[in-house]
């Protein structure tokens, strides 16, 4: 048998990645590629679970049947997310229960934009419009991402969220269009959602060290400060068609670039939720907490079950 | 953490009649009746769906990947397997 | 305008309504991903059944009001479910038993109702049997995992089912209504139904080992707006942005 050595592997590898060629699970990797892989995709599976609290506070509250309809529907979906990257998460050899863990104990992160309060009906409409907006944003250039299985869900994933977008901005715009109460909510909501929205895409280029490895890797394809152009981009003049304000008093277009720019993002508040503190961290991983807890009697019994039934089946 | 966790299934889908299975995914279940009622709920949400395989993913044996030449650089040799092999005269069809 | 089958049809309305209601509680809080998941499908069944009934409720009605009004803007009293809908999720084990009582009602009573002569009931028994079938399936077998699994599983199992049977009766409710449509095809005669209802929970508690309570003592009165105090609050929540912002459209 041919002797391999690690430069070879590497070599491999690297040109696997110059002629994007996906790699796939049982391909020779670099232990920190592998690593880094289980971080986000597992730190992106926790948002996606974690995202259902905040919008799942108004299902048993949305105001018509429809709406209750369509919320549920699409909270359930970001349960499906979290789960096919759970899934890809597992071909890597992680356990999805020892990552869950890892949230629970506050080791692993998640989107720190959950971590605000859902309190009024107008933020299921900022939500969708704004944070699953900005979620599309970095979902898309994940699909061509260098790890298959985690590209293959974000294929999936991607052609869920449009409908997400929708939604939300269905809500938002026919509040926006309605009552003065109505508006004034639609406004409200934009107002604290828009800042956190902006800080989805993470710190400034220069501040992100892990950036340019991953763009090497090509886990990354774009850069934080790239994606968060393109969705300011967009985004503004989608509000400015409903009448709405973007809270921000240094915002301006720039006729030279074609790009808008906009004040300073308060780092301070992004780190100081990012660490534990914003309004709802606590209240977030104890109700995900309470959930695995709880249900750990269930996951005993139907496992008891299957056991007693094979054992019955074999004699 | 000694937490006893439910398999881990493998999911294949048949999107139309007429189509393979293909593999879309995984899931945790308990007993295979779980396992297809889940890969329903998870992986046929849109309707994408008529027929769902699951399997124990530890039931599951892949080639190795470094063997990778040894598997299928052979085949890759014999390219009188491939029907544009052979020479047609003009004005021959259907072959 | 027909009252007797708008009364009817809201019943079965307010039953899919406030059961998916329930239901819709656990969405994000799952015993596993997957299982909940699978509960949230029950509650989107279950609130779109609702509403295909409560639109025919209120077109036979013939009051001028929609589905959302009959479903967000009734008092407590003018909702006709049965107290087994409104009763807690409990522990998941209590969500479990309270969905199988009910699923195997429903299974029979969609069955019988797609022979209904009233085309429109038929045509929504038909496309909710299929719901149902899958709904029975589920909440059957998590009845026999948790009955036949652990010890702990067994004792919530059973527990759910000592505190949940006395409400099972009120599902073969019946009174003027019934007996009117029934006489003209229309309604399902439940006496027909109970035999089967009783078969089908004996066989699956069997393969559970759970013992059906041996008490003649039940709870009644939802189908006649008396309802238990949790209904109330439920309300308040559902009812929350309708009657906080009277008149508005969302
Ligand atoms: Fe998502
Ligand atoms: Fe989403």
């Amino acid at each position: 048998m041919k002797e391999i050595n690690l430069t070879e592997l590497e070599a491999a590898f690297q040109s696997k990645l110059d002629r994007e060629i996906r790699i796939e699970p049982n391909d020779w990797m670099p232990a920190d590629y592998r690593k880094t892989l289980i971080r986000q995709i597992s730190q992106h599976a926790h948002s996606e679970i974690v995202g259902m609290l905040p919008e799942g506070n108004w299902i048993t509250r949305a105001p018509n049947l429809r709406r209750k309809a369509v919320l549920l529907a699409k909270v359930q979906d970001e349960a499906g997310h979290g789960l096919y990257l759970y899934s890809a998460v597992e071909t890597l050899g992680a356990d999805r229960e020892e990552t869950i863990d890892d949230l629970h104990s506050g080791k692993a992160k998640y989107s720190s934009i959950f971590n605000y309060p859902t309190v009024s009906w107008a933020d299921m409409g900022a939500i969708g419009w704004l944070v699953d907006g900005a979620a599309i944003m970095n979902q898309v250039p994940l699909c061509r991402c260098s790890y298959g299985p985690y590209a293959r869900a974000m294929v999936r994933v991607c052609k869920e969220e449009s409908f997400h977008q929708r939604q939300g901005f269905e809500i938002i715009s026919k509040l926006a269009l309605g009552t003065p109460e109505q508006k004034e909510m639609a406004q409200d909501a934009l107002n604290r959602w828009w800042w956190p929205a902006l800080m989805m895409f993470g710190p400034n280029d220069a501040d992100s060290p892990h950036t340019q490895q991953s763009m090497n890797w090509k886990i990354k394809r774009s850069t934080n400060d790239e994606l968060r152009q393109l969705f300011i981009d967009v985004t503004v003049p989608q509000a400015e068609l409903i009448g709405l304000t973007i809270p921000d008093p240094d915002l301006k277009w720039n006729q030279e670039t074609g790009h808008y720019e906009i004040g300073t993002i308060n780092w301070d508040e992004f780190w100081a939720v990012v660490s534990g503190n914003g309004p709802c961290n606590r209240e977030r991983v104890a109700a995900r907490k309470k959930a695995k807890e709880d249900g750990m009697w269930v996951r005993e019994a139907a496992l008891a079950h299957a056991e007693k039934r094979k054992a019955r089946q074999a004699s | 953490m000694s937490q006893k966790e439910w398999p881990l299934w493998e999911v294949f889908i048949r999107s139309k009649q007429g189509l393979n299975h293909k593999h879309v995914g995984s899931l945790r279940a308990a007993d295979a009746e779980m396992a297809i009622e889940n890969a329903r709920d998870v992986y046929t949400r849109r309707s994408e769906g008529v027929s769902i395989w699951v399997v124990e993913s530890n039931r599951i044996f892949a080639s190795d990947p470094t063997e990778a030449d040894a598997l299928f650089e052979p085949a890759h040799s014999k390219v009188y397997r491939h029907p544009t092999f052979y020479d047609v005269p003009d004005g021959i069809s259907h072959m | 305008m027909n009252n007797s089958i708008s009364t009817y049809t809201l019943r079965i309305a307010d039953d899919s309504l406030i059961l998916g209601h329930r239901v819709s509680e656990w969405c994000g809080h799952g015993p596993i991903l997957e299982e909940d998941i699978a509960l949230t499908n029950i509650a989107l069944d279950l609130i779109g059944q609702a509403t295909s009934l409560l639109e025919y409720a209120a077109a036979t009605e013939g009051k001028g009001r929609t589905a959302d009004d009959l479903a967000f803007l009734r008092y407590e009293r003018d909702y006709t479910n049965v107290l087994l809908a409104e009763q807690p999720n409990g522990d998941f084990g209590q969500t479990i038993v309270r969905q199988w009582l009910f699923d195997t009602f429903r299974l029979f009573f969609y069955e019988a109702l797609c022979y209904s002569k009233d085309p429109q009931l038929a045509a929504i028994a038909e496309k909710s049997l299929k719901e149902t079938k899958y709904h029975f399936k589920h909440s059957s077998e998590w009845v026999i995992r948790l009955g036949d699994g652990t010890e702990e599983s067994h004792q919530r199992a059973q527990a759910a089912l000592d505190l949940l049977w006395r409400y099972a009766e009120e599902l073969f409710f019946m009174n003027a209504v019934d007996h009117e449509l029934i006489a003209q095809g229309i309604a399902v005669d439940l006496t027909t139904i109970k035999p089967l209802w009783l078969e089908r929970i004996q066989h699956v508690a069997k393969e559970a080992t759970l013992k059906l309570p041996e008490t003649n003592w039940v709870m009644k009165g939802g189908r006649e707006g008396q309802h238990s105090e949790y209904l109330g609050y439920l309300l308040a929540e559902m009812q929350y942005m309708q009657r906080t912002y009277p008149g508005m459209e969302w």
